[in-house]
């Protein structure tokens, strides 16, 4: 017990130590906050009664996507330990290239499940090599073209005839967001890089 | 319901077939990648719970209408900066978005107003921003990938209004 506040704080708010993660406490209070104004709002409109009917439909939600959740950290832990980092940053790394987006698009694009599957696994990618544009194309691809969303949620909600066109119409879009990202991001960090060594 | 089974198998199958490929390097390798992928699943447990259960009162409390009021037809350019702004402040899971989409659909709203909604929303709804990336991924990533996406519900709008689809 010679280090006891540093094995606690590694235990405590590091998800994991060399992790490229921050604590997110902000984040959470900030909704926490706004969930409690609203379940205030919804009580005070609705009573106690409107309060307990959205909490056990959330939570019957919440404990239909909890197995979910589970695969895609699993998925993430397994790609981030199988991935040759440096095949993965030769073919996703800065210099990739157009085809380097292509793959990122590609993936995810075709990345099963949801926000559960594709934060952990983008996040392996940046952690084994991949750069930014890359990984952007991939999220923007998996928000945008991914079939999972469409297929559960939008098809049944907005018609086919919308969501298929909105399809189409996001079809160049994950490209560009990853070449306009890497555009970007070449630009600030290496000026970065100069006001430090100067 | 079909579907969401599917995706499940997919999903699973996909988890095996890496977790697979792990074993192959080795026992210790799947151990160890077991062992990540707990730990992640344990620390963003809580994160999950307080949006998906907090998510419902947030979309309790705002008025449909508000939203969907923005997204008129004869908006023109000023409706889609607005759809897109109504995107990102959309809270709640899927159906909360695309049930307003659909609304405004409905409701005669423009349909290149709808879709820069529709996009806007999936590429940086605030509440899928704070819950779902900036747990798992670096927020210095987050914020830029959101920044750099802000052109692009503006983009398919255009190219909706162009070739006068959906």
């Amino acid at each position: 017990m010679k280090e006891p506040a540093q094995a606690s704080d590694a235990a405590e708010d590091e998800p994991r130590p060399g992790h490229a993660r921050k604590p997110v406490g902000w984040s959470m209070i900030m909704i926490g906050v706004l969930v409690g104004l609203s379940a205030v709002l919804v009580w005070r409109r609705d009573g106690l009664q409107g309060v307990l009917d959205i909490l056990t439909r959330d939570l019957a939600l919440f404990g239909g996507i909890l197995p979910r959740v589970l695969a895609g950290c699993l998925l993430g832990a397994f790609i981030a330990e199988i991935l040759p980092h440096d095949k993965v940053s030769r073919s996703l790394g800065p210099s990739s290239g157009l085809k380097g987006l292509l793959i990122g698009a590609a993936f995810g694009a075709i990345l099963p499940g949801g926000p559960f599957t594709a934060y952990p696994v983008a996040s392996a990618l940046l952690a084994v090599g991949a750069d930014f544009g890359a990984t952007i194309a991939m999220v923007v691809s998996w928000t945008l073209i991914g079939y999972g969303r469409a297929v559960a949620w939008e098809l049944p909600i907005m018609g086919t005839d919308f969501t298929l066109w909105r399809i189409v119409i996001s079809l160049p879009l994950p490209v560009l967001a990853g070449a306009l990202g890497r555009f970007v991001y070449v630009r600030m960090y290496p000026l970065k890089r100069e006001a430090e060594s100067e | 319901m079909s579907a969401a089974l599917l995706i499940d198998i997919i999903l699973w199958g996909s988890v095996a077939g890496v977790g697979f490929i792990a074993w192959q390097r080795g026992p210790s390798v799947l151990t160890a990648s077991l062992r990540e992928g707990t730990v992640d699943f344990i620390h963003i447990v809580p994160r999950i719970a307080l949006g998906v259960i907090g998510s419902g009162y947030i979309a309790a409390v705002i008025p449909q209408e508000v939203i969907t009021g923005w997204l008129g037809p004869n908006s023109g350019w000023l409706g889609v900066a607005t759809a897109v702004v109504a995107g990102a402040a959309t809270p709640g899971g899927p159906v909360v978005g695309f049930s307003i989409g659909a609304v405004a659909l409905k409701a005669g709203g423009g349909p290149p107003q709808v879709l820069a909604y529709v996009i806007a929303w999936a590429l940086f709804a605030f509440q899928r921003l704070l819950l779902w990336e900036i747990p798992f991924m670096p927020a210095r990533f987050v914020w830029f990938r959101a920044a750099v996406s802000i052109p692009f519900p503006f983009l398919a709008a255009a190219i909706a209004m162009a070739i006068g689809k959906p």
